[in-house]
């Protein structure tokens, strides 16, 4: 066991299976000498050679595909896209191709490709360093969709990432990778140090993908809710001295709708919490699945907050991010008898 | 002997330890390059791509075919607007670091690049910056307190509060709104072009990407169009040797000069040494008025070295030898064309010394007015409504409504 903070977790992920697995290569814009410019990669280049963590030229696309190849050929790469914000010239290859190979050529061919990258905001990044796009990807079928929320989880999803045969989605929620961020920019930082998931085992493990987590239990209501947003809404519960069921989604796709259609069946009201704009986000699915499969449970409408359908702007950055203001709003509102 | 293939790995030369090596850097002699005609065919210059396009010798003397005799008086203001650049960033580097703007990217040893294409272009040609080349503002005239402000995201922000510092764009001034995503920009140049032929227009757009970018589809997509619509282009690889920690052999630089991608595609490619103002003004003029009259588009490749990180939030003593630029053989742009003015006996280290501290008044007191309309963080600011503008022309009902809620939301505090 050790303290680590989120970058650490999915560095030793890397390193752990780069050890383990000679099939393992991690490719990525200054991933190699510099360690990537978030440091997730230090270290391992000098480690396990050139041949193995290989700094690419600037070309979305050119990594997506050429990871792709490369897995074709037996080899199971970890592609990093700097920012989530620059993943769009390798979108077609995702989508097109990534997403689909397995099924077009009847299960002979597959890729298993995990492509990691930092997304959401909260870092100052304005529009180009900021998104959330999860959504575009757990709409696509084919691609598994990942987003911890602590370097536990990190760490132990990411491994499971690497050794998943199908592609994987891995979105890194940026804002919390030195530490857990409740939401109020000018509290001084809280180290991962100081928090129970900060600590991680040395060696192999995995988180399951496809499970959901009860981060917290209770009985006045549930928060579904992944990444950043996991800790902007316990302060939040925690501020409003409410009895909230927190659930971390984790896994976009495949989604544990089990775990969390039996806690809003038992609490009967539901918040759905997330960092990406709310027109068609991830919510939207989430509310769509919960309506189904508990209307009958429900004592009051599920409510979404989420960021404004806007892009991230540089000036209003905590007007924009979905903070306690509206996570407090939303839960009083969730929370009014009927 | 090699038997088998083996993955090659680009070299970078030096690393931090390292002593600087530019040993790989092809160089020729200032003033021996040919300058061919405007109009003439891309097999018949291809020695131009490997080539390296200079005018000032060892001696600050204007030698050779592209020289392209400038007065002094323009060279005079040459180096002004080489040298408020310089201030300009030196200034908002130092405000970055006392935590007034959240971000900064300086063009540090590439200000010639800016600086002498602007001047040797038209004012109604179209550019579309990448983001290191705050250099085309001050040679169109741009007031710098307006950059300041939008650095600041403050109420006279011409972006509104929406961009990162130095995403500026200026439409009066024909400068392109600067995009986070890399290359975007050069294939749009190419459009803009092409519907200035349609359009039977005698401006040009003219384009700028890093070395690294190059590596980005739509470089290729760029060159692509460019060369089937002999549009009237002038695209620019600006190879500073550094994308942030790789080195320019990632971007495919070890092989051939990015100037030789030209070719590749029918496309005239000269290669220049960036740091001479009177070769990029040369290589400029001939590219401009090669897609002026009708013979298409010039891909040039800026030889020059990022002396600056890559941006304030980047440490290159991580990643290269702290004194590599030190032995960058091809000097400072604003030191040489400074050198060519004393040689011809029409400036004095005096003078230099006056100017920069003109400049540095001047950029102190843009900086005064700057703040008087507000900072990231003190009033006045902008009003977050702003926000929801301008993502449509006209505001949809659900915008509408979120408008009204992040009102709420504020009021309740
Ligand atoms: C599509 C895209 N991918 C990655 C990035 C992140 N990024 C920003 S600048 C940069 C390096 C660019 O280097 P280069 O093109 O050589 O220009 P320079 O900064 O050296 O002027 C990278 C990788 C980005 N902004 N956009």
């Amino acid at each position: 066991m050790a303290q680590r903070n989120m970058i650490h977790a999915l560095n030793s992920a890397m390193d752990i299976m780069l050890g383990r697995d000679p099939s393992v290569v991690v490719l990525g814009e200054d991933v190699g000498y510099f360690g990537g410019v978030f440091r997730c990669t230090e270290g391992l280049q000098r480690k396990y050679g050139e041949h193995r963590v290989l700094d690419t030229p600037i070309a979305e696309g050119g990594i997506i595909a050429a990871a792709i190849g490369m897995a074709v050929n037996g080899l199971r790469p970890v592609a990093e896209i700097q920012f989530a914000d620059y993943i769009y010239p390798g979108y077609d290859q995702i989508v097109s191709e990534l997403a689909r190979l397995r099924y077009r050529s009847a299960g002979e061919f597959f890729a298993p490709v995990t492509v990691r990258t930092p997304s959401g905001g909260g870092i100052r990044g304005g529009q180009t360093h900021s998104q959330s796009p999860e959504a575009l990807f757990a709409h696509v079928a084919g691609l598994k969709v990942v987003m911890p929320s602590n370097p536990y989880d990190a760490k132990g999803l990411l491994i499971a990432s690497i050794e998943d045969d199908d592609p994987v989605i891995f979105f890194e929620p940026k804002r919390i990778y030195n530490g857990p961020f409740d939401g109020e920019p000018d509290k001084p930082a809280v180290p991962w140090s100081a928090h129970p998931k900060g600590e991680v085992p040395d060696g192999h493990y995995t988180v399951p993908i496809g499970k959901a987590e009860i981060v917290r239990s209770g009985n006045d209501l549930t928060i579904v809710t992944y990444g950043t947003m996991v800790h902007v809404s316990e302060a939040t519960a925690r501020k409003l001295g409410l009895d909230a069921e927190i659930i971390d989604v984790r896994t976009m796709v495949p989604l544990d709708s089990d775990t969390i259609c039996s806690s809003v069946a038992r609490t009967g009201r539901c918040v759905i919490v997330h960092e990406a704009t709310r027109f068609a986000g991830f919510g939207a699915e989430l509310s769509a699945t919960i309506q189904e499969e508990c209307f009958w449970n429900l004592q009051a409408p599920i409510m979404r907050v989420a960021g404004w359908d806007t892009p991230y702007p540089h000036a209003f950055e905590w007007e924009y991010f979905p903070g306690q203001a509206r996570v407090a709003k939303a839960l009083k509102t969730v929370m009014e008898p009927a | 002997m090699v038997t088998k293939s083996r993955l090659h790995v680009p070299k970078t030369p030096a690393r931090p330890g390292d002593a600087p090596d530019f040993s790989y850097l092809e160089l020729s002699a200032a003033g021996v390059v040919k300058r061919p005609e405007t109009s003439a065919r891309v097999r018949d210059m291809q020695s131009l791509s490997d080539e390296l396009v200079r005018v000032l010798d060892d001696k600050h003397q204007p030698v050779g075919p592209w020289n392209p005799r400038l007065d002094s008086p323009e060279l005079q203001i040459a180096l002004r607007h080489m040298l408020l650049t310089r201030v300009f960033d030196d200034r908002l580097q130092r405000i970055q670091r006392s935590g007034k703007i959240s971000f900064y990217m300086r063009s540090l040893g590439e200000e010639a690049v800016s600086v002498a294409m602007a001047m040797a272009l038209q004012p109604g040609d179209m550019l579309f910056p990448s983001y290191r080349n705050q250099g085309l503002h001050v040679v169109r005239g741009r007031p710098i307190v307006d950059l300041m402000c939008q650095c600041l995201s403050n109420t006279r922000d011409m972006c509104k509060g929406r961009q990162l510092p130095v995403m500026y764009h200026w439409r009066e001034g024909r400068i392109f709104s600067i995009s986070g995503n890399l290359a975007t920009q050069f294939p749009q140049a190419v459009g803009w072009a092409m519907a200035a032929a349609i359009k039977g227009q005698d401006d040009i757009a003219v384009s700028w990407l890093g070395e690294g970018s190059s590596a980005e589809a739509d470089f290729h997509h760029a060159l692509l169009f460019a060369s089937v619509y002999k549009a009237p282009v002038i695209l620019n690889v600006v190879n500073n040797q550094w994308a942030i920690s790789t080195f320019q052999g990632h971007a495919g630089g070890e092989r051939r000069s990015f100037a030789a991608r030209g070719p590749g595609y029918g496309i005239a490619g000269l290669r220049v040494d960036g740091n001479d103002f009177l070769a990029v003004y040369a290589v400029t003029q001939w590219a401009a008025e090669r897609a002026r009259t009708g013979h298409g588009p010039t891909l040039i490749e800026h030889v020059t070295y990022r002396a600056a990180a890559h941006s304030t939030s980047d440490d290159p003593a991580r990643y290269r030898p702290k004194e590599d630029y030190q032995g960058w053989p091809l000097g400072d742009p604003i030191e040489r064309l400074k050198g060519h003015l004393i040689a011809l006996g029409e400036w004095s280290e005096e003078r230099h010394a006056a100017l920069t501290a003109e400049l540095e008044a001047h950029v102190a007191a843009s900086w005064k007015e700057a703040v008087s309309h507000g900072t990231l963080t003190e009033p006045p600011r902008l009003d977050p409504h702003l926000m929801f503008e301008d993502v449509f022309k006209e505001m949809p009902p659900h915008l509408r409504k979120q408008e009204a809620e992040l009102r709420a939301e504020l009021e309740r505090g």
